[in-house]
C-alpha cells in the first residue's frame, strides 16, 4: 500500500497528488511514468511524475480528472492509502547539451516537464518554456519553473494572460524573439502533442513528445499503447513514452484514444442505481 | 498388483457445464469428478511396476501411487503424494496437455483409453481444498540463503516452491498488482477459476514464501541490484509484446492482441465492467486469428461476453490447429465458428478507425514444412471479405523485454529469449537462473513448471555448495 501525502486541486480540474514510493523515487528519471490503481476494482492508470524528492521518498503526479478511475483519485485525501503504485516505467527523456531547448506545456503536461527542464538546464542547456492554457487561471507552477529557464512565455486562447492563441503561437514568438531552438519538449493531451509536432516540423529538429496512449499493465505485454512512428509499431510502455512527434501517425492516435470513450462516459454518468441484478 | 486385473476401458468422462449454458457464463466449465466417478477412474490404473506415466510427466510426479491412494479413498495421502514434486496440483490438474504428456505414456493408452491422470490430480487438490484445513509440509532447516524469484508465474511458484521447502528465504517479485503471471491475466475464468490461483499463491505464502506485488524488475530495481541482495536470483518474466501479422489496419480500433483482450477480461475482470472498471467494448462479430490455446481462449471468452457470431480464423486445416483437442471441442460445442484454411490479408475501418470488415484469402495445403506440418498455399483469385466489429491477434509474443533491455551483460538469442544451459537453466550472468517462456518462447504452463523444476535443482546445488 502506497501512502497519499498531499491532495489538492491545482486549477480547475487538476489534481496535484503526492505519494509515498520511497524506492521509486529513488531511482526515477525525467519522462518516466508510474502505474497506479485507486482501489482493487480499479483500472491500471498511467500517470507522468511531475517530480520527486529522493529524500522524503515520495513522487508527484498531476493528473486531469477525465474518467471514472481518475475522479476516485481525486476524491482521495492525504492519510489515505492507494493499492498500486508500480514503476519508473519507460525509458527516460534523453538530456544533453542540445543548446537551446524550447519545451512547451499543457495542461498536465505543464507539471510533467519539470523534471526534463531542470536536467535540460543542469546540463548547461538554455531552456524556453510555454506554457499553454485555455485561459490565465489554468496555468501554475510558474514560479517552480523560472529557476531552471531562461525565457518563459504564457499562451493562453482567450488571451487572458501572455500572447492570444494556440500551440501555433509558439511559431510567432520564437521569431520575434529571434530564438533558434535545437530541440522541442511537448508535454500534456494528444491534441496539443499533435498540433505542436505539426507546427514545429518546419525547424527541422527534433520535437519531442510525451506520449499518453491507453495501457494495461505498462511493462510491455499487452501492447494497447502501440502507435506508428515512422511506419514502424513502436509500444508507448517500453520504447518510449518519448517519440520524435515529427514521425507519430497523430491520426491514428488521436483515433485510438476514443476507443472506451463511450464506456469512460458509462462509468462517470451511471451511478449504477437501478441496474438490474445479476 | 499381483492378480490378472480384466482391463477397464471405460474412461470416466468429465462431467461440464452443457455448453449451450455455459457458453453465457464465466463459471467453470469441468465440473470436477465426484468421488465415485475418480475411484472408479482411479481403479482402472494398472499400477505398472515400470510406469511410463512418469516418464511423461516434467515434474516427475509418483503418478501410480497417488492414483492408488485415490483408489483406496485415502484423498489426503494422495494429495500429500502429489504435493511432494507439484506444488500447484489444482493448476496442473485443469491445465497441463496430458494427452501428450504422462497420459500418452499410460500403457492403456494403447487401447485408446488412457488412465485420466490429469481429471484425478485436480479431483485431489479440489478435496482437500473442500477440507478447508490444506497441509503445510515441513521445510527442512533454514539455510541462511536468500533468493529472488523475478515473476510470480508458473516458472517462478515452481521455484518459489521447490527453493522455500529447502530451508532457502525466497523473495517473489510481480510486475503487476496480482500473483500468477498467465495463470492470472492470461488463462480465462471458465477454464482456470482466479479463486484456484490465489489459493495455490496463499499456500505458497504460508510456507513462508515473501511475495512483493507491484514491483518492476528491471526498471525498479535492476539484476545487479537484486545480486547484491540475494545469493541467487531465478529469471521467469515470461510473455512479452504481442506479435501482429503486419497486415494494413491492426492498429484500427477493435482489433487487440491476445494479451490485451485476456488481461483485461481476466487480470482486471473486464468481464464484470462496470462493476470493474476496466472496460472491454461488446462486440456482436469477433474474429480470433490463430489456432493455439490462447485463440480458442480468446473465442470463447468473446462469445461469454456476448459475440452474437466468434470465427476462429486458421490459415491450416483442423488437423494442423495447434491447441488441445480438448479446447477445440469445447469451442466447437459452444458454438464457435472455425473458418479454416484462411488468411487475413487486410483490416479494413470507418472512417472513425473502427474495424468494419476483415479481408481474407483462401488457402490450400502443400507439403510439409519445416515444422512437419502441411504448409498452406494461398489460392489465387479467392479472397472475400468477413463483416467483424473486433479482431483478436492471437499468434503469440516475443518474450518479455524488461529484463533483457536492463541487462545487457545476460546473453539472448537474436528472438529475445534468455539462453540458458538446458541441464540446470544457468544464464550466461553468475548466480542467475530463467526458465519458462522467457527462455522457450511461448510454451505451456508445465513447461515452465518443469523448467523450473530443473533451474531450483541447479540453485539448491549451488547454495547449499557456495552461494
Amino acid at each position: 500500500m502506497f501512502k497519499i501525502t498531499e491532495r489538492r486541486m491545482i486549477v480547475p480540474n487538476l489534481q496535484l497528488m503526492t505519494l509515498q514510493a520511497p524506492e521509486i523515487a529513488q531511482v526515477i528519471e525525467p519522462g518516466q511514468f508510474i502505474i497506479v490503481r485507486a482501489d482493487p476494482d480499479a483500472e491500471r492508470l498511467p500517470l507522468s511524475v511531475a517530480d520527486w524528492d529522493r529524500d522524503a521518498g515520495t513522487l508527484t503526479v498531476i493528473f486531469m480528472e477525465v474518467g471514472a478511475s481518475t475522479r476516485r483519485m481525486a476524491a482521495m485525501n492525504p492519510g489515505e492509502f492507494i493499492p498500486t503504485v508500480a514503476g519508473p516505467l519507460g525509458k527516460a527523456t534523453e538530456i544533453e547539451n542540445f543548446g537551446t531547448v524550447a519545451c512547451i506545456g499543457g495542461c498536465y503536461g505543464i507539471g510533467s516537464l519539470l523534471p526534463a527542464i531542470r536536467a535540460l538546464h543542469e546540463k548547461g542547456n538554455r531552456v524556453i518554456v510555454f506554457m499553454e492554457a485555455r485561459s490565465r487561471y489554468l496555468l501554475y507552477w510558474q514560479e517552480r519553473l523560472a529557476p531552471y529557464c531562461q525565457r518563459f512565455f504564457s499562451i493562453t486562447r482567450d488571451g487572458s494572460t501572455g500572447s492570444k492563441g494556440h500551440a501555433g503561437r509558439v511559431n510567432d514568438i520564437l521569431r520575434e524573439e529571434a530564438i533558434q531552438p535545437q530541440r522541442f519538449m511537448v508535454n500534456g493531451c494528444t491534441f496539443l502533442l499533435s498540433k505542436a509536432s505539426r507546427e514545429l516540423a518546419h525547424y527541422n529538429v527534433p520535437v519531442i513528445v510525451s506520449l499518453n496512449p491507453i495501457m494495461i499493465d505498462g511493462t510491455g505485454m499487452c501492447g494497447v499503447c502501440r502507435v506508428s512512428v515512422d511506419g514502424r509499431t513502436q509500444f508507448a510502455c517500453v520504447d518510449g513514452p518519448d517519440f520524435d512527434g515529427r514521425l507519430v501517425d497523430w491520426d491514428e492516435l488521436l483515433k485510438r484514444r476514443q476507443q472506451y470513450m463511450n464506456e469512460e462516459a458509462f462509468l462517470v454518468h451511471d451511478s449504477g442505481c437501478g441496474r438490474s441484478e445479476r | 498388483m499381483n492378480e490378472a486385473k480384466k482391463l477397464d476401458l471405460q474412461r470416466q468422462d468429465m462431467p461440464k457445464q452443457p455448453p449451450h449454458i455455459r457458453r453465457s457464463n464465466f463459471k467453470e466449465v469441468a465440473l470436477g469428478y465426484t468421488p465415485a466417478l475418480a475411484i472408479r477412474e482411479a481403479q482402472r490404473c494398472l499400477q505398472c511396476k515400470k510406469p511410463f506415466c512418469m516418464e511423461g510427466c516434467p515434474v516427475e510426479i509418483d503418478i501410480p501411487s497417488f492414483i492408488h491412494k485415490i483408489a483406496v479413498e485415502d484423498y489426503a495421502a494422495a494429495i500429500r503424494i502429489l504435493k511432494q514434486k507439484n506444488c500447484l496440483p489444482a493448476i496442473c490438474g485443469r491445465v497441463c496437455p496430458q494427452e501428450e504428456q504422462c497420459e500418452s505414456k499410460c500403457i492403456l493408452n494403447r487401447k485408446g483409453a488412457p488412465v485420466a491422470i490429469g481429471r484425478l490430480e485436480r479431483f485431489a487438490a479440489e478435496w482437500e481444498a473442500a477440507q478447508d484445513r490444506v497441509e503445510i509440509p515441513r521445510a527442512a532447516a533454514t539455510t541462511g540463503k536468500k533468493v529472488a524469484v523475478v515473476g510470480s508465474g508458473p516458472a517462478g511458484i515452481t521455484v518459489a516452491g521447490d527453493l522455500v521447502l529447502l530451508g532457502h528465504e525466497v523473495t517473489l517479485f510481480e510486475a503487476l498488482h496480482e500473483a500468477g503471471g498467465v495463470l492470472t491475466y492470461g488463462i480465462p475464468e471458465f477454464r482456470l477459476p482466479k479463486a484456484v490461483v490465489r489459493r495455490e499463491i496463499k499456500y505458497l505464502q504460508a510456507l513462508g514464501v515473501r511475495l512483493v506485488t507491484d514491483y518492476v524488475i528491471g526498471k525498479i530495481k535492476s539484476l545487479d541490484r537484486l545480486l547484491e541482495q540475494f545469493n541467487a536470483v531465478f529469471v521467469g518474466t515470461g510473455a512479452g509484446l504481442p506479435w501482429f501479422l503486419n497486415i494494413p489496419g491492426e492498429n484500427l480500433n477493435g482489433v487487440y492482441s491476445a494479451n490485451e483482450y485476456l488481461t483485461r477480461m481476466n487480470l482486471m475482470a473486464g468481464f464484470r465492467f462496470p462493476e470493474s472498471a476496466t472496460p472491454v467494448s461488446k462486440h456482436k462479430r469477433v474474429a480470433v486469428v490463430g489456432g493455439g490455446n490462447v485463440a480458442m481462449d480468446c473465442a470463447r471468452t468473446a462469445l461469454r461476453r456476448g459475440a452474437e457470431e466468434v470465427h476462429i480464423i486458421y490459415r491450416r486445416s483442423r488437423n494442423e490447429l495447434p491447441a488441445r483437442l480438448e479446447e477445440v471441442e469445447n469451442a466447437e460445442e459452444e458454438g464457435v465458428i472455425f473458418t479454416l484454411l484462411t488468411l487475413p490479408l487486410r483490416l479494413i475501418g470507418d472512417a472513425k478507425g473502427w474495424l468494419q470488415e476483415i479481408e481474407c484469402q483462401q488457402m490450400k495445403l502443400g507439403e510439409a514444412d519445416a515444422s512437419g506440418r502441411r504448409r498452406p498455399i494461398p489460392v489465387a483469385g479467392s479472397e472475400f471479405r468477413l463483416p467483424m466489429d473486433a479482431c483478436i491477434i492471437a499468434v503469440g509474443n516475443s518474450p518479455n523485454p524488461l529484463i533483457p533491455k536492463s541487462s545487457p551483460d545476460l546473453e539472448t538469442s537474436d528472438k529475445g529469449t534468455i539462453r540458458v544451459d538446458e541441464k540446470s537453466g544457468k544464464t550466461s550472468k553468475v548466480r542467475v537462473w530463467a526458465g519458462g517462456d522467457i527462455v522457450t518462447g511461448a510454451a505451456t504452463v508445465i513447461l515452465a513448471m518443469g523448467a523450473g523444476r530443473i533451474a531450483a535443482r541447479s540453485m539448491h546445488e549451488f547454495l547449499v555448495r557456495e552461494g
